[in-house]
């Protein structure tokens, strides 16, 4: 589903952010990208999303070349990608049913079948009841339940979240982690940057560490990881 | 109907209402804007019926315009009616009075009061005077001089006055004033386009967020465009309606005093309004503009917010 041949991030700066990246992530995986800040794994998933371009090295995306995806087309590319971010950037001036109603109207969907889905994604994330209300009235976990319920709610194949669990208490963290297993139990490839090591490592998934823009280790269970 | 069409159209109804939805939710800041443009096409209007008034009233004058030819003193009435018969075949003049010396004698010893003093002589001072209306319906100082100096080549004319040059005047004057005012209305149709541009501009990055979140999940350029499009299109609206409310007030309150100015003058003249033909230009022009201002915002902001 996603593959990194050789791939190199170097922002105009001249701030390496990513070299010589080789990874391979299939199909209906659910997989872990973790380092210290400044690792690279944002970036990581900005060229995944195409927010930033790589400058050298080949990305394949749902079978497609990123390098090849003209600047106007990436809103189309896009649509296949759900993005969930640490602070959970909704639109607070919107009612929940209209944040989360977002990927379906952009990509013009009917009414019933956006009202119908909007209701699934709520009530998957248990925020259903919520459904008029509008973000400032909602908690930090709410509020990034409800970021998780507007990136799936267009059942996009790739689920990309960048620190997911930076601004939630160690329980709402592994609620999230669950929650996002559970859309991976349904086919959808699931891709996490993350910090907090401690928790993804019980999480029995791939790991992807990186350091200094390198991957520094990979593992798919409990380990002990090098460097770290 | 074709999934994409349909999508289309729902899609510039759901940024139809939002705009619109948009526009209410912050009244106090948008009216004033909106009052704003319609002052500032309010005054291109304005000046576009004085124009027009002005012309009509000018037109009725250009109708006016006469040439008094006198003839020599020893022209006998019969040779001045063969005079006025033969210039009357002419093509470019439409009408002729010929006033007779006797006439004219008459005439000026009733209202005179000199009866005494004419009395002293037999001899009738005054000549045979032809007045002549040119033909062409609105003065023009070409054919007019034309006209007069063929006639005072004739041996039978002695002098000849019209009263044409203070109508030629006022033309060139009116000229200056059109001049003058496409000068200020294209300046204030400029304003216009810039309060739109920045009022745009200020909401395109009030709305950073939200554009940079649609671009993240897929939303195209053209989707982010169509509410502030449609936001132009309701200040051009309801500007145009401002404009067109401000016009018409003030030509009810004008209409009293000009009524009874031109009966002072005699004329039936009435003051016309913008009519329904201006009244859709009014509203094309502020749309146009509405539109334009909030293209040119878009086009220059909206590439400058990419997802970070």
């Amino acid at each position: 589903m996603i593959q990194f041949t050789n791939v190199f991030m170097t922002y105009p700066s001249g701030n390496k952010a990513l070299q010589n990246i080789n990874l391979n992530i299939n199909k209906g995986e659910m997989v872990y990208v973790s380092g210290r800040s400044g690792a690279g794994k944002s970036t990581l998933l900005k060229l995944i999303n195409l927010i930033d371009r790589h400058t050298r090295g080949q990305i394949i995306v749902k079978g497609q070349s990123l390098e090849r995806i003209k600047n106007n087309r990436i809103p189309i590319f896009r649509r296949n990608i759900g993005f969930i971010f640490q602070n959970h950037r909704l639109l607070n001036d919107r009612t929940i049913f209209d944040n989360v109603a977002l990927p379906l109207v952009i990509s013009g969907g009917n009414h019933q079948e956006v009202k119908r889905r909007v209701h699934a994604a709520l009530d998957k994330v248990g925020l259903l009841s919520k459904i008029n209300n509008c973000p400032v009235e909602l908690s930090g976990g709410e509020q990034q339940r409800v970021g998780v319920a507007r990136a799936v709610v267009h059942r996009p194949a790739v689920l990309l979240a960048d620190e997911p669990t930076g601004n939630l208490d160690p329980a709402l963290s592994w609620d999230m982690m669950k929650l996002f297993e559970q859309f991976n139990q349904v086919g959808v490839t699931v891709l996490i940057a993350s910090h907090e090591l401690d928790m993804i490592k019980h999480m029995n998934k791939r790991i992807i560490i990186l350091d200094g823009g390198r991957i520094l280790d990979v593992g798919d269970n409990n380990k002990n990881y090098i460097n770290h | 109907m074709n999934q994409f069409i349909k999508t289309w159209l729902t899609q510039h109804a759901q940024a139809f209402f939002f705009s619109l939805g948009q526009y209410a939710k912050n009244p106090v800041n948008n009216i004033l804007t909106t009052i704003v443009i319609g002052i500032s096409l309010a005054f291109p209007a304005g000046f576009y019926v004085f124009l027009s008034n002005a012309q009509i009233v000018s037109s009725g004058w250009d109708n006016a315009v006469e040439i008094n030819i006198f003839l020599e003193t020893t022209i006998d009435e019969q040779q001045a009616t063969d005079f006025a018969k033969q210039i009357s075949k002419r093509n470019d003049i439409a009408d002729i009075i010929l006033i007779k010396k006797d006439k004219a004698l008459a005439e000026y010893k009733k209202l005179s009061g000199f009866t005494d003093v004419l009395s002293v002589t037999d001899e009738n001072p005054f000549p045979n005077v032809v007045l002549v209306k040119p033909t062409y319906k609105y003065f023009d100082e070409s054919k007019t001089k034309r006209l007069v100096e063929e006639l005072r080549a004739m041996p039978e004319v002695d002098n000849i006055q019209y009263d044409g040059k203070w109508i030629n005047r006022l033309a060139k004057i009116i000229d200056i004033v059109k001049l003058v005012i496409f000068i200020l209305s294209t300046l204030l149709a400029v304003a216009v386009l810039l309060i739109v541009g920045n009022t745009i501009r200020l909401s395109i990055y009030s709305s950073r967020n939200e554009i940079e979140i649609t671009k993240l999940f897929g939303g195209t350029d053209s989707f982010i465009q169509r509410p502030f499009l449609y936001s132009g299109l309701w200040y051009g609206i309801f500007g145009g309606s401002i404009a067109w409310i401000l016009v018409s007030v003030s030509m009810q309150m004008l209409s009293g005093p000009v009524n009874n100015l031109s009966i002072l003058y005699a004329s039936n003249f009435q003051l016309t309004g913008l009519g329904l033909i201006n009244t859709l230009c009014l509203f094309g022009f502020a749309i146009l503009l509405g539109l334009l201002g909030s293209w040119i915002a878009v086009k220059r902001h909206l590439c400058s917010i990419e997802p970070n």
